[in-house]
Protein backbone atom coordinates (compact mmCIF):
# COMPACT_ATOMS: atom_id res chain seq x y z
CA UNK A 1 0.00 0.00 0.00
CA UNK A 2 1.16 3.63 -1.01
CA UNK A 3 0.12 6.57 1.10
CA UNK A 4 0.65 9.90 0.09
CA UNK A 5 -0.15 12.51 3.66
CA UNK A 6 -0.72 16.33 2.89
CA UNK A 7 2.54 16.07 0.17
CA UNK A 8 3.91 19.69 -1.13
CA UNK A 9 6.69 19.90 -3.38
CA UNK A 10 7.98 23.33 -3.52
CA UNK A 11 10.81 23.76 -6.06
CA UNK A 12 10.90 27.52 -5.34
CA UNK A 13 8.40 30.59 -4.73
CA UNK A 14 7.38 30.59 -8.51
CA UNK A 15 7.40 26.72 -9.26
CA UNK A 16 5.08 24.84 -6.46
CA UNK A 17 5.16 21.00 -8.22
CA UNK A 18 2.76 19.63 -6.12
CA UNK A 19 -0.68 20.87 -3.39
CA UNK A 20 -1.60 18.96 -0.76
CA UNK A 21 -1.78 15.54 -2.19
CA UNK A 22 -3.69 12.98 -0.39
CA UNK A 23 -3.54 9.28 -2.17
CA UNK A 24 -4.22 6.26 -1.06
CA UNK A 25 -3.06 3.38 -3.47
CA UNK A 26 -3.82 0.06 -2.57
CA UNK A 27 -1.77 -3.03 -3.85
CA UNK A 28 -2.51 -4.89 -6.88
CA UNK A 29 -4.13 -1.75 -8.05
CA UNK A 30 -3.86 -0.41 -11.57
CA UNK A 31 -4.09 3.35 -11.32
CA UNK A 32 -3.68 5.58 -14.30
CA UNK A 33 -2.15 9.58 -13.40
CA UNK A 34 -3.40 12.14 -15.92
CA UNK A 35 -3.10 15.64 -16.39
CA UNK A 36 -1.17 18.24 -18.86
CA UNK A 37 1.85 18.62 -18.95
CA UNK A 38 3.23 20.48 -15.82
CA UNK A 39 0.59 19.19 -13.62
CA UNK A 40 2.76 17.47 -11.66
CA UNK A 41 2.48 13.79 -12.28
CA UNK A 42 6.25 13.31 -13.05
CA UNK A 43 6.95 14.82 -9.30
CA UNK A 44 4.21 12.63 -7.59
CA UNK A 45 5.95 9.68 -9.10
CA UNK A 46 9.74 11.12 -8.21
CA UNK A 47 9.05 11.29 -4.67
CA UNK A 48 7.37 8.09 -4.33
CA UNK A 49 11.43 6.75 -5.84
CA UNK A 50 13.10 9.33 -3.25
CA UNK A 51 14.35 10.91 -6.19
CA UNK A 52 12.90 14.47 -5.03
CA UNK A 53 12.02 14.73 -1.01
CA UNK A 54 9.04 16.29 -0.31
CA UNK A 55 8.65 20.22 0.77
CA UNK A 56 5.88 19.07 3.46
CA UNK A 57 4.11 16.19 4.55
CA UNK A 58 4.77 12.29 3.87
CA UNK A 59 5.03 9.42 1.87
CA UNK A 60 4.40 5.70 3.66
CA UNK A 61 5.08 2.91 1.10
CA UNK A 62 4.08 -0.62 3.26
CA UNK A 63 4.01 1.24 6.33
CA UNK A 64 7.67 2.45 5.90
CA UNK A 65 8.15 6.23 5.89
CA UNK A 66 10.46 7.22 2.59
CA UNK A 67 11.55 9.53 3.26
CA UNK A 68 12.77 8.98 7.18
CA UNK A 69 14.98 5.93 5.53
CA UNK A 70 18.46 6.25 5.90
CA UNK A 71 20.21 6.82 2.49
CA UNK A 72 21.45 3.58 2.20
CA UNK A 73 18.88 1.83 2.32
CA UNK A 74 17.10 3.25 -0.56
CA UNK A 75 18.20 0.60 -3.03
CA UNK A 76 15.89 -1.67 -1.06
CA UNK A 77 13.36 0.39 -1.49
CA UNK A 78 14.14 0.70 -5.12
CA UNK A 79 14.21 -3.08 -5.46
CA UNK A 80 10.62 -3.23 -4.64
CA UNK A 81 9.65 -0.25 -7.13
CA UNK A 82 10.13 -0.97 -10.75
CA UNK A 83 10.32 2.29 -12.48
CA UNK A 84 9.64 2.80 -16.49
CA UNK A 85 10.78 6.48 -18.06
CA UNK A 86 9.45 7.70 -21.14
CA UNK A 87 13.16 7.81 -21.91
CA UNK A 88 14.10 4.38 -21.40
CA UNK A 89 16.96 4.84 -19.94
CA UNK A 90 18.98 1.92 -20.63
CA UNK A 91 22.30 1.70 -20.24
CA UNK A 92 24.05 1.77 -23.70
CA UNK A 93 26.93 0.33 -22.88
CA UNK A 94 25.31 -3.03 -22.12
CA UNK A 95 23.23 -5.60 -24.20
CA UNK A 96 19.57 -6.38 -23.29
CA UNK A 97 21.02 -8.93 -21.35
CA UNK A 98 23.21 -7.15 -19.39
CA UNK A 99 20.89 -4.74 -18.46
CA UNK A 100 18.42 -6.65 -17.17
CA UNK A 101 20.91 -8.87 -14.97
CA UNK A 102 22.01 -5.30 -14.30
CA UNK A 103 19.09 -4.89 -11.51
CA UNK A 104 19.39 -8.14 -10.83
CA UNK A 105 23.17 -8.02 -10.00
CA UNK A 106 22.59 -4.51 -7.76
CA UNK A 107 20.21 -6.89 -5.78
CA UNK A 108 22.46 -9.64 -5.04
CA UNK A 109 20.50 -12.17 -6.56
CA UNK A 110 22.61 -15.45 -7.84
CA UNK A 111 24.36 -15.67 -11.19
CA UNK A 112 21.64 -18.90 -11.51
CA UNK A 113 18.95 -16.99 -10.52
CA UNK A 114 19.84 -14.39 -13.00
CA UNK A 115 20.51 -16.99 -15.97
CA UNK A 116 17.05 -18.65 -15.54
CA UNK A 117 14.83 -15.89 -14.48
CA UNK A 118 15.69 -13.59 -17.75
CA UNK A 119 14.80 -15.69 -19.98
CA UNK A 120 11.15 -15.78 -18.73
CA UNK A 121 10.83 -11.77 -18.59
CA UNK A 122 12.30 -11.85 -21.61
CA UNK A 123 9.81 -14.41 -23.28
CA UNK A 124 6.76 -11.94 -21.38
CA UNK A 125 7.92 -9.25 -23.06
CA UNK A 126 8.31 -10.64 -26.65
CA UNK A 127 12.63 -10.03 -26.72
CA UNK A 128 13.55 -13.47 -26.59
CA UNK A 129 15.70 -13.32 -29.82
CA UNK A 130 16.81 -9.78 -29.30
CA UNK A 131 18.62 -10.60 -25.87
CA UNK A 132 22.60 -9.59 -26.85
CA UNK A 133 21.44 -6.12 -29.27
CA UNK A 134 22.83 -2.99 -27.91
CA UNK A 135 20.01 -0.22 -26.98
CA UNK A 136 20.97 1.31 -29.97
CA UNK A 137 20.30 -0.95 -32.07
CA UNK A 138 16.74 -1.81 -30.91
CA UNK A 139 13.37 0.22 -32.39
CA UNK A 140 11.37 2.20 -29.98
CA UNK A 141 9.10 -0.04 -28.83
CA UNK A 142 11.55 -2.94 -28.19
CA UNK A 143 13.52 0.04 -26.12
CA UNK A 144 10.53 0.40 -24.00
CA UNK A 145 10.25 -3.19 -23.30
CA UNK A 146 13.53 -4.07 -22.48
CA UNK A 147 13.06 -1.16 -19.69
CA UNK A 148 9.73 -2.73 -18.48
CA UNK A 149 11.58 -6.17 -18.60
CA UNK A 150 14.39 -4.69 -16.10
CA UNK A 151 11.19 -2.56 -13.82
CA UNK A 152 9.48 -6.43 -12.81
CA UNK A 153 12.47 -8.63 -12.81
CA UNK A 154 13.20 -7.85 -9.21
CA UNK A 155 9.69 -8.75 -8.57
CA UNK A 156 8.72 -5.58 -7.49
CA UNK A 157 5.31 -4.87 -5.42
CA UNK A 158 4.85 -1.47 -7.85
CA UNK A 159 5.43 -0.72 -11.05
CA UNK A 160 5.86 3.04 -11.91
CA UNK A 161 5.72 4.27 -15.58
CA UNK A 162 6.16 7.97 -16.44
CA UNK A 163 4.61 8.36 -19.65
CA UNK A 164 5.74 5.28 -21.19
CA UNK A 165 3.99 5.19 -24.16
CA UNK A 166 5.23 9.33 -25.00
CA UNK A 167 7.63 8.67 -27.65
CA UNK A 168 6.20 5.34 -29.38
CA UNK A 169 3.77 5.27 -32.32
CA UNK A 170 0.06 3.46 -31.69
CA UNK A 171 0.84 0.33 -32.13
CA UNK A 172 3.79 0.03 -30.04
CA UNK A 173 1.17 1.59 -27.24
CA UNK A 174 -1.07 -0.69 -27.33
CA UNK A 175 1.49 -3.48 -26.86
CA UNK A 176 3.06 -1.69 -24.03
CA UNK A 177 0.10 -0.93 -22.10
CA UNK A 178 -1.18 -4.99 -22.77
CA UNK A 179 2.31 -5.95 -21.14
CA UNK A 180 1.51 -3.51 -18.22
CA UNK A 181 -1.85 -4.93 -17.77
CA UNK A 182 -0.83 -8.35 -17.79
CA UNK A 183 2.07 -7.68 -15.42
CA UNK A 184 -0.78 -6.42 -13.32
CA UNK A 185 -3.08 -9.37 -13.68
CA UNK A 186 0.13 -10.74 -12.15
CA UNK A 187 -0.29 -9.62 -9.04
CA UNK A 188 1.36 -6.31 -9.17
CA UNK A 189 0.93 -2.78 -8.35
CA UNK A 190 0.48 -0.54 -11.36
CA UNK A 191 0.87 3.61 -11.42
CA UNK A 192 0.93 4.52 -15.16
CA UNK A 193 1.64 8.70 -15.78
CA UNK A 194 0.18 9.24 -18.85
CA UNK A 195 -1.69 12.23 -20.68
CA UNK A 196 -2.56 9.63 -23.91
CA UNK A 197 -6.68 10.01 -23.99
CA UNK A 198 -7.11 6.40 -25.82
CA UNK A 199 -4.33 4.54 -23.25
CA UNK A 200 -6.78 6.01 -20.37
CA UNK A 201 -9.95 5.23 -21.86
CA UNK A 202 -9.52 1.61 -23.19
CA UNK A 203 -8.32 0.83 -19.68
CA UNK A 204 -10.98 1.07 -18.15
CA UNK A 205 -9.40 1.58 -14.38
CA UNK A 206 -8.63 3.76 -11.72
CA UNK A 207 -7.98 7.14 -12.85
CA UNK A 208 -6.56 9.90 -10.58
CA UNK A 209 -6.38 13.54 -12.22
CA UNK A 210 -4.01 16.35 -11.38
CA UNK A 211 -4.23 20.05 -12.27
CA UNK A 212 -1.35 22.78 -11.21
CA UNK A 213 -0.45 20.42 -8.66
CA UNK A 214 -3.97 19.16 -7.19
CA UNK A 215 -5.95 16.35 -7.30
CA UNK A 216 -8.94 17.28 -9.00
CA UNK A 217 -10.68 14.14 -9.42
CA UNK A 218 -10.35 10.31 -8.64
CA UNK A 219 -12.58 7.53 -10.42
CA UNK A 220 -13.03 4.12 -9.60
CA UNK A 221 -13.36 3.52 -13.37
CA UNK A 222 -12.25 6.84 -14.87
CA UNK A 223 -12.00 7.95 -18.50
CA UNK A 224 -9.52 10.87 -19.64
CA UNK A 225 -11.79 14.35 -18.51
CA UNK A 226 -9.74 17.30 -18.62
CA UNK B 1 27.90 -12.11 -1.59
CA UNK B 2 30.47 -9.59 -1.17
CA UNK B 3 32.90 -11.50 -3.41
CA UNK B 4 29.86 -12.07 -5.96
CA UNK B 5 29.21 -8.83 -6.08
CA UNK B 6 33.00 -7.35 -6.21
CA UNK B 7 33.09 -9.77 -9.30
CA UNK B 8 30.83 -8.19 -10.48
CA UNK B 9 32.05 -4.99 -10.38
CA UNK B 10 35.23 -5.48 -11.70
CA UNK B 11 33.75 -7.64 -14.41
CA UNK B 12 31.57 -4.33 -15.34
CA UNK B 13 34.85 -2.47 -15.32
CA UNK B 14 36.81 -4.66 -17.44
CA UNK B 15 33.92 -4.28 -19.96
CA UNK B 16 32.90 -0.87 -19.87
CA UNK B 17 37.04 -0.27 -20.32
CA UNK B 18 37.29 -2.65 -23.42
CA UNK B 19 33.65 -1.50 -24.83
CA UNK B 20 34.13 2.49 -24.34
CA UNK B 21 37.41 1.44 -26.88
CA UNK B 22 37.95 5.38 -27.62
CA UNK B 23 36.86 7.11 -24.61
CA UNK B 24 39.76 4.46 -23.17
CA UNK B 25 42.27 5.49 -25.44
CA UNK B 26 41.85 8.94 -25.15
CA UNK B 27 42.46 8.66 -21.14
CA UNK B 28 45.24 6.61 -21.71
CA UNK B 29 46.74 8.85 -23.66
CA UNK B 30 45.96 11.93 -20.91
CA UNK B 31 47.27 9.19 -18.10
CA UNK B 32 50.92 8.22 -20.44
CA UNK B 33 51.57 12.19 -20.94
CA UNK B 34 51.50 12.91 -17.38
CA UNK B 35 53.35 9.68 -16.62
CA UNK B 36 55.93 10.33 -19.34
CA UNK B 37 56.85 13.86 -17.82
CA UNK B 38 56.66 12.01 -14.33
CA UNK B 39 59.35 9.54 -14.91
CA UNK B 40 61.14 12.27 -17.32
CA UNK B 41 61.62 13.97 -13.90
CA UNK B 42 63.30 10.80 -12.33
CA UNK B 43 65.41 10.85 -15.24
CA UNK B 44 66.01 14.57 -14.86
CA UNK B 45 66.79 14.22 -11.25
CA UNK B 46 68.85 10.85 -11.65
CA UNK B 47 71.03 13.49 -14.37
CA UNK B 48 70.90 16.40 -11.70
CA UNK B 49 72.29 13.82 -9.14
CA UNK B 50 75.32 12.52 -11.29
CA UNK B 51 76.01 16.29 -12.60
CA UNK B 52 76.59 17.68 -9.35
CA UNK B 53 78.11 14.44 -8.01
CA UNK B 54 80.88 14.92 -11.05
CA UNK B 55 81.37 18.29 -10.01
CA UNK B 56 81.60 18.38 -6.64
CA UNK B 57 84.19 15.68 -7.30
CA UNK B 58 86.34 17.68 -9.08
CA UNK B 59 86.80 20.06 -6.38
CA UNK B 60 89.66 19.19 -4.10
CA UNK B 61 92.44 20.99 -2.08
CA UNK B 62 95.96 20.06 -2.79
CA UNK B 63 98.62 20.85 -0.53
CA UNK B 64 102.29 20.84 -2.27
CA UNK B 65 105.31 19.83 -0.33
CA UNK B 66 108.63 21.40 -0.93
CA UNK B 67 111.19 19.04 -2.47
CA UNK B 68 113.24 18.43 0.21
CA UNK B 69 110.18 17.58 3.20
CA UNK B 70 110.84 14.89 5.03
CA UNK B 71 107.73 12.25 4.37
CA UNK B 72 107.34 11.89 8.20
CA UNK B 73 106.64 15.54 8.30
CA UNK B 74 103.77 14.75 5.51
CA UNK B 75 102.22 11.77 7.36
CA UNK B 76 102.21 13.92 9.99
CA UNK B 77 100.07 16.24 8.04
CA UNK B 78 98.04 13.85 6.31
CA UNK B 79 97.49 11.81 9.94
CA UNK B 80 96.02 15.34 11.18
CA UNK B 81 93.80 16.02 8.07
CA UNK B 82 92.25 12.77 8.01
CA UNK B 83 91.12 13.08 11.19
CA UNK B 84 88.82 16.28 10.59
CA UNK B 85 85.55 15.30 10.46
CA UNK B 86 84.91 17.30 7.65
CA UNK B 87 87.59 15.20 5.72
CA UNK B 88 86.10 12.52 3.35
CA UNK B 89 89.55 11.67 1.74
CA UNK B 90 93.19 12.27 1.56
CA UNK B 91 95.32 10.63 -1.05
CA UNK B 92 98.96 11.30 -1.00
CA UNK B 93 101.18 11.27 -4.07
CA UNK B 94 104.52 10.92 -3.49
CA UNK B 95 107.59 12.53 -5.70
CA UNK B 96 107.82 9.52 -7.76
CA UNK B 97 104.46 9.71 -8.25
CA UNK B 98 104.46 12.91 -9.09
CA UNK B 99 107.00 13.34 -11.69
CA UNK B 100 105.23 10.53 -13.23
CA UNK B 101 102.38 11.84 -14.15
CA UNK B 102 104.09 15.37 -15.00
CA UNK B 103 105.76 13.23 -17.76
CA UNK B 104 102.17 11.47 -18.69
CA UNK B 105 100.68 14.81 -19.30
CA UNK B 106 103.59 16.81 -21.36
CA UNK B 107 104.87 13.73 -23.58
CA UNK B 108 103.98 15.75 -26.01
CA UNK B 109 105.94 18.71 -25.29
CA UNK B 110 109.70 17.50 -26.46
CA UNK B 111 111.43 20.83 -25.02
CA UNK B 112 110.09 20.31 -21.43
CA UNK B 113 110.49 16.48 -21.63
CA UNK B 114 114.55 17.31 -22.68
CA UNK B 115 114.70 19.85 -20.18
CA UNK B 116 113.66 17.48 -17.34
CA UNK B 117 116.13 14.86 -18.29
CA UNK B 118 118.68 17.46 -18.33
CA UNK B 119 118.17 18.57 -15.10
CA UNK B 120 118.53 14.62 -13.65
CA UNK B 121 116.78 14.89 -10.80
CA UNK B 122 113.21 15.23 -9.67
CA UNK B 123 111.88 19.40 -9.16
CA UNK B 124 109.18 18.77 -7.85
CA UNK B 125 107.74 17.79 -4.57
CA UNK B 126 104.39 15.65 -3.38
CA UNK B 127 101.06 16.48 -2.61
CA UNK B 128 98.52 15.59 -0.55
CA UNK B 129 95.34 15.43 -2.47
CA UNK B 130 92.27 16.23 0.19
CA UNK B 131 88.57 15.49 -0.63
CA UNK B 132 85.92 17.36 1.78
CA UNK B 133 82.34 15.44 2.48
CA UNK B 134 80.51 19.08 1.38
CA UNK B 135 81.92 21.48 -0.80
CA UNK B 136 80.70 23.85 1.63
CA UNK B 137 83.64 22.07 3.85
CA UNK B 138 86.64 23.31 2.09
CA UNK B 139 86.75 26.08 3.99
CA UNK B 140 87.57 25.10 7.32
CA UNK B 141 90.12 22.61 6.05
CA UNK B 142 91.84 25.25 4.27
CA UNK B 143 92.18 27.07 7.62
CA UNK B 144 93.16 24.01 9.66
CA UNK B 145 95.86 24.07 6.89
CA UNK B 146 96.64 27.45 7.11
CA UNK B 147 97.42 27.46 10.81
CA UNK B 148 99.74 24.64 10.61
CA UNK B 149 101.64 26.83 7.46
CA UNK B 150 101.27 29.57 10.38
CA UNK B 151 102.94 27.35 13.47
CA UNK B 152 106.24 26.48 11.40
CA UNK B 153 104.91 24.00 8.55
CA UNK B 154 105.76 26.91 6.18
CA UNK B 155 109.43 25.29 5.87
CA UNK B 156 108.43 22.23 4.20
CA UNK B 157 104.53 23.37 2.82
CA UNK B 158 105.08 25.21 -0.63
CA UNK B 159 101.33 26.32 -1.26
CA UNK B 160 97.83 25.42 -1.00
CA UNK B 161 96.01 25.64 -3.79
CA UNK B 162 92.36 26.42 -2.24
CA UNK B 163 93.10 30.16 -1.87
CA UNK B 164 93.76 30.62 -5.70
CA UNK B 165 90.64 28.26 -6.40
CA UNK B 166 88.61 29.99 -2.90
CA UNK B 167 85.64 31.98 -5.57
CA UNK B 168 85.51 29.18 -8.13
CA UNK B 169 84.13 26.48 -5.06
CA UNK B 170 82.15 29.03 -3.80
CA UNK B 171 80.11 29.65 -6.44
CA UNK B 172 80.10 26.14 -7.46
CA UNK B 173 78.79 25.06 -4.24
CA UNK B 174 75.71 27.59 -5.01
CA UNK B 175 75.41 26.70 -8.16
CA UNK B 176 74.88 22.75 -7.08
CA UNK B 177 72.50 24.03 -4.41
CA UNK B 178 70.44 26.27 -6.62
CA UNK B 179 70.33 23.32 -9.36
CA UNK B 180 68.95 21.14 -6.63
CA UNK B 181 66.22 23.78 -6.05
CA UNK B 182 65.22 24.75 -9.06
CA UNK B 183 64.98 20.74 -9.92
CA UNK B 184 62.76 20.17 -7.43
CA UNK B 185 60.10 23.37 -7.90
CA UNK B 186 60.10 22.70 -11.71
CA UNK B 187 59.41 18.90 -11.03
CA UNK B 188 56.47 19.68 -8.59
CA UNK B 189 55.15 22.02 -10.98
CA UNK B 190 55.06 20.08 -13.75
CA UNK B 191 53.81 16.90 -11.98
CA UNK B 192 51.10 19.00 -10.59
CA UNK B 193 50.05 20.47 -14.23
CA UNK B 194 50.05 17.02 -15.32
CA UNK B 195 47.92 15.72 -12.49
CA UNK B 196 46.02 18.18 -12.94
CA UNK B 197 45.02 17.50 -16.89
CA UNK B 198 44.47 13.80 -15.78
CA UNK B 199 41.92 14.49 -13.04
CA UNK B 200 39.99 16.52 -15.52
CA UNK B 201 40.25 14.27 -18.02
CA UNK B 202 38.94 11.36 -16.03
CA UNK B 203 36.31 13.93 -14.45
CA UNK B 204 35.21 14.68 -17.88
CA UNK B 205 34.39 10.93 -18.72
CA UNK B 206 32.88 10.00 -15.76
CA UNK B 207 30.54 13.09 -16.38
CA UNK B 208 29.54 12.12 -20.03
CA UNK B 209 28.26 8.97 -17.69
CA UNK B 210 26.38 10.98 -15.04
CA UNK B 211 22.66 9.97 -16.33
CA UNK B 212 23.67 6.36 -16.34
CA UNK B 213 24.88 6.43 -12.85
CA UNK B 214 21.46 7.79 -11.76
CA UNK B 215 19.57 5.32 -13.34
CA UNK B 216 21.75 2.84 -11.56
CA UNK B 217 20.88 3.79 -8.51
CA UNK B 218 17.08 4.03 -9.56
CA UNK B 219 17.07 0.68 -9.99
CA UNK B 220 18.12 -0.28 -7.26
CA UNK B 221 21.97 -0.22 -7.30
CA UNK B 222 23.91 0.48 -4.12
CA UNK B 223 26.53 4.19 -4.62
CA UNK B 224 29.31 1.34 -4.16
CA UNK B 225 27.72 -0.66 -6.78
CA UNK B 226 27.19 2.14 -9.21
CA UNK B 227 30.21 3.50 -8.46
CA UNK B 228 32.68 0.35 -7.97
CA UNK B 229 33.04 -0.15 -12.41
CA UNK B 230 34.26 2.96 -12.67
CA UNK B 231 36.92 2.82 -9.74
CA UNK B 232 37.84 -0.06 -11.44
CA UNK B 233 38.32 1.34 -14.97
CA UNK B 234 39.99 4.42 -13.26
CA UNK B 235 42.92 1.27 -11.64
CA UNK B 236 43.01 -0.01 -15.53
CA UNK B 237 43.84 3.54 -16.96
CA UNK B 238 46.65 3.61 -14.58
CA UNK B 239 47.93 0.37 -15.14
CA UNK B 240 47.77 0.31 -18.62
CA UNK B 241 49.30 3.69 -18.81
CA UNK B 242 52.14 2.82 -16.67
CA UNK B 243 53.28 -0.33 -18.95
CA UNK B 244 52.81 1.71 -22.04
CA UNK B 245 54.95 4.40 -20.43
CA UNK B 246 57.85 2.21 -19.19
CA UNK B 247 57.40 0.93 -23.08
CA UNK B 248 58.20 3.87 -24.41
CA UNK B 249 61.36 4.86 -22.00
CA UNK B 250 63.22 2.12 -24.35
CA UNK B 251 63.49 3.98 -28.08
CA UNK B 252 63.97 7.11 -25.62
CA UNK B 253 66.66 6.56 -23.48
CA UNK B 254 68.07 4.55 -25.78
CA UNK B 255 68.57 7.51 -28.03
CA UNK B 256 69.21 9.89 -24.97
CA UNK B 257 71.62 7.38 -23.32
CA UNK B 258 74.70 8.63 -26.00
CA UNK B 259 74.14 12.15 -25.44
CA UNK B 260 73.80 11.60 -21.87
CA UNK B 261 77.37 9.67 -21.35
CA UNK B 262 79.00 12.24 -23.59
CA UNK B 263 78.58 15.22 -20.81
CA UNK B 264 77.71 13.44 -17.90
CA UNK B 265 80.55 10.52 -17.53
CA UNK B 266 79.71 7.68 -15.83
CA UNK B 267 75.95 8.89 -16.36
CA UNK B 268 73.88 6.57 -19.07
CA UNK B 269 70.38 7.03 -18.87
CA UNK B 270 69.72 4.06 -20.74
CA UNK B 271 71.74 2.31 -18.05
CA UNK B 272 70.14 3.98 -15.71
CA UNK B 273 66.34 3.12 -17.01
CA UNK B 274 67.69 -0.68 -17.33
CA UNK B 275 69.20 -1.06 -13.46
CA UNK B 276 66.48 1.00 -11.98
CA UNK B 277 63.22 -0.36 -14.08
CA UNK B 278 61.95 -2.20 -11.46
CA UNK B 279 62.10 0.87 -9.14
CA UNK B 280 60.33 2.81 -11.83
CA UNK B 281 57.67 0.85 -12.86
CA UNK B 282 56.69 0.60 -9.14
CA UNK B 283 56.22 4.43 -9.20
CA UNK B 284 54.89 4.62 -12.36
CA UNK B 285 52.01 1.73 -11.24
CA UNK B 286 51.31 3.43 -8.23
CA UNK B 287 50.85 7.12 -9.32
CA UNK B 288 49.30 6.27 -12.29
CA UNK B 289 46.74 3.92 -10.50
CA UNK B 290 46.11 6.49 -7.61
CA UNK B 291 45.85 9.18 -9.83
CA UNK B 292 43.00 7.96 -11.76
CA UNK B 293 41.22 6.02 -9.01
CA UNK B 294 41.17 8.91 -6.55
CA UNK B 295 40.16 11.37 -9.65
CA UNK B 296 37.48 8.63 -10.72
CA UNK B 297 36.31 8.67 -6.90
CA UNK B 298 36.15 12.17 -6.35
CA UNK B 299 34.58 12.55 -9.78
CA UNK B 300 31.93 10.34 -9.18
CA UNK B 301 30.73 11.40 -5.71
CA UNK B 302 28.88 14.42 -7.24
CA UNK B 303 26.70 12.25 -9.16
CA UNK B 304 25.66 9.67 -6.24
CA UNK B 305 23.19 12.33 -4.87
CA UNK B 306 20.13 10.78 -6.50
N1 LIG C 1 13.75 20.36 -10.85
C1 LIG C 1 12.78 21.29 -10.95
N2 LIG C 1 13.01 22.56 -10.54
C2 LIG C 1 12.06 23.49 -10.63
N3 LIG C 1 10.83 23.27 -11.09
C3 LIG C 1 10.54 22.02 -11.52
C4 LIG C 1 11.49 20.97 -11.47
N4 LIG C 1 10.92 19.84 -11.95
C5 LIG C 1 9.66 20.18 -12.29
N5 LIG C 1 9.42 21.48 -12.02
C6 LIG C 1 8.16 22.19 -12.23
O1 LIG C 1 7.16 21.52 -11.50
C7 LIG C 1 5.97 21.47 -12.25
C8 LIG C 1 5.51 20.01 -12.40
O2 LIG C 1 6.41 19.35 -13.24
P1 LIG C 1 6.31 17.79 -13.58
O3 LIG C 1 6.11 17.07 -12.30
O4 LIG C 1 7.47 17.41 -14.40
O5 LIG C 1 4.97 17.76 -14.43
P2 LIG C 1 4.45 16.64 -15.44
O6 LIG C 1 5.26 15.42 -15.27
O7 LIG C 1 3.02 16.45 -15.06
O8 LIG C 1 4.55 17.21 -16.81
C9 LIG C 1 6.23 22.15 -13.56
O9 LIG C 1 5.73 23.48 -13.46
C10 LIG C 1 7.71 22.15 -13.67
O10 LIG C 1 8.15 23.29 -14.36
MG1 LIG D 1 6.41 14.35 -16.69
Amino acid sequence: MIYFNQVFKIYSADSVALKDINLTIESKEFVSLVGRSGAGKSTLLKILLAEEAPSKGEVFFESVNIHYMPRRKLPFLRRKIGMVFQDFRLLSGKTVFENIAFAMEASGRSTKDIEENIPYVLDLVGLTDKSHRFPHELSGGEGQRVAIARAIINRPDVVVADEPTGNLDPENTREIIRILEKINELGTTIILATHNKGVIDSLGKRVVTLEDGKIIRDDKKGKYTL
Amino acid sequence: MFFTKLKRVIRAGFMSFWRNGWVSLASILVVVITLFTIGSLVFFKGGLDALVAQLKDKVDITVYFKPEAQEQDIMTIKTAVSKLSETKDVAYVDREQALESFKERNKNNALLMQSLDELGENPLGASLNIKAKEISQYESIANFLNSHMNSGASDYIDKINYFENKRVIERLSVLTDSAQRFGVIISLVLAGVAILVTFNTIRLTIYSSREEIEVMRLVGASNKFASGPFIVEGVMYGVVSAIITMIMFFPVTMWLGALTENFLSGMNVYNYYIQNFGQIFVILLIIGVLICSVSSFIAIRRYLRV
